[in-house]
């Protein structure tokens, strides 16, 4: 029996389907099976913070549906379906009573969003968008309403800032940090950033946290610590994302801040695999599209015969700030060197410079975003 | 004359069109567009993208 056991996927997300669609060009028949807690839906998830900007709802964002991508991929699809536990021993998934025996399994269900426990009763206001489902409630909550508070100053927040001060509406970002996006850019690019979103109309509230959230006659007010108050209709929470471990962890698969994978993504449990925003993959937790998509295509050979590593290259981040362009390779956490900095208004260029004079890293914002490909061939690929 | 779609992004790619900002010029088959291109919009490669219908 086993041995005629499906493929099981877990998650319909970037990561899943890109792992289908990859399989399918190597093998058209292998059976399998999809499972996911949602419609099944096909969508981009870095694309939900281009939904104003691009003028598209929740239903342009989406790129196929259920059906489509059960027809084109040639899968069983389980929508709706909840993942109660993997009995690794016996090779089944458990959805609830029901057993799905797999050959091979692959968790691909993502991160959960962090959610700030917050004083008020004005939570009802408060999204987190981390799938179209997500997007779909905040798109139908909005309207009608002007002005959206953001808690948060990274990537996601930013992103939405400026999306939505392109819809018109009004956006006050609030957040810990003396820049955006710290961690991510060097300070003289966040700055441009962060100027231009400003020049766009965003308020910017930093170092300072929301206290409370409570109604207001309309949507919330906000406490800020610092004393102030901002009111809103609506309030985003983006402060960030946790790779969902808790499942494997269980079933007795190792994880650490993702599920551990090495760089042939298998877990420490036997034929069982990870991928995407759920997997630490040789160590990296890298919640990115282009580090997904090698992933799903080094499993997909895998899956289909042949033991396939994942080769990690440069991976440039493109942050989806129109007022802003930006693009940015951080360099590994260890690395030696410092940034040297070209700024000319909006317009950074920042390379992270070894003492050799080696770039092993860069951040490029305004006219310098056009040179992200020439730089990225300059820095050395994360495996080498 | 065919188009590509990114599967990531859903930018395309109209060999009619070309994309001139990065020098490839219209009339520019797939296949002849450079094998280090990559999306404009979201920085995948050549290989995350797919042919569409002709709309």
């Amino acid at each position: 029996m086993t041995e005629q056991a499906p493929i099981v996927i877990v998650g319909t997300g970037l990561a899943g389907y890109s792992l289908a669609r990859e399989m399918r060009k190597l093998d058209k028949e292998q059976p399998i099976i999809m499972v996911t807690a949602d419609d099944g839906v096909s969508y981009s998830k870095p694309m939900l913070s281009t939904g104003f900007t691009k003028g598209k709802d929740a239903n342009g964002l989406a790129q196929a549906s259920t059906d489509t991508m059960a027809e084109q991929l040639n899968i069983e699809l389980r929508t709706f379906a909840t993942v109660t536990g993997i009995d690794t021993e016996a090779k089944a998934l458990l959805l609830g009573e029901e057993r799905l025996e797999y050959s091979k399994l692959v968790l691909a269900w993502g991160a959960d969003v962090i959610r700030l426990s917050i004083d008020g009763d004005g939570f009802e206001h408060v999204f987190s968008i981390n799938d179209l489902l997500d997007y779909r409630a905040f798109r139908k909550a909005l309207a009608g309403g002007k002005r959206v508070a953001i808690m948060g100053a990274g990537l996601i927040g930013c992103e939405f800032a400026n999306d939505l001060r392109n819809g018109g509406y009004e956006v006050d970002v609030i957040a810990p940090s003396d820049v955006v996006m710290p961690g991510l850019l060097p300070e003289p690019a966040a700055a441009a950033v962060q100027h231009e979103l400003e020049n766009l109309g965003a308020r910017f509230h930093l170092e300072t946290v929301v206290e409370r959230i409570d109604r207001a006659e309309q949507g919330v007010t906000l406490t800020l610590a610092n004393g102030e108050y901002v009111h809103a209709d609506l309030v985003i929470s983006a402060v960030g994302l946790r790779p969902r471990t808790e499942l494997a962890r269980a079933a007795g698969i190792e994880t650490g801040r993702g599920i551990t994978v090495n760089r042939a993504l298998e877990t420490s449990a036997q034929d069982v695999y990870a991928l995407g925003d759920c997997a630490e993959v040789d160590g990296h937790v890298l919640l990115y599209v282009l580090p997904l998509m090698a992933c799903a295509r080094a499993l997909a050979k895998t899956l289909i015969g042949e033991r396939t590593e994942v080769k990690y290259g440069t991976m440039p981040v493109m942050i989806k700030t129109p007022c802003c362009p930006t693009a940015v390779c951080p360099p590994a956490p260890e690395a030696d060197g410092e940034w040297h900095v070209e700024a000319e208004g909006s317009d950074v260029k920042a390379l992270f410079r070894s003492p050799e004079g080696e770039v092993l890293g860069f951040a490029v914002t305004g006219r310098f975003a056009m040179e992200k490909q020439a730089l990225s061939k300059e820095v050395p690929p994360l495996h080498q | 004359m065919k188009k590509w779609q990114c599967v990531v992004c859903g930018l395309i790619y109209d060999e009619a069109e070309g994309w001139p900002e990065d020098g490839i010029v219209p009339g520019t088959k797939w296949e002849d567009v450079p094998e280090d291109w990559v999306c404009p919009d979201c920085g995948v490669g050549k290989e995350d993208f797919e042919m569409i219908e002709i709309g």
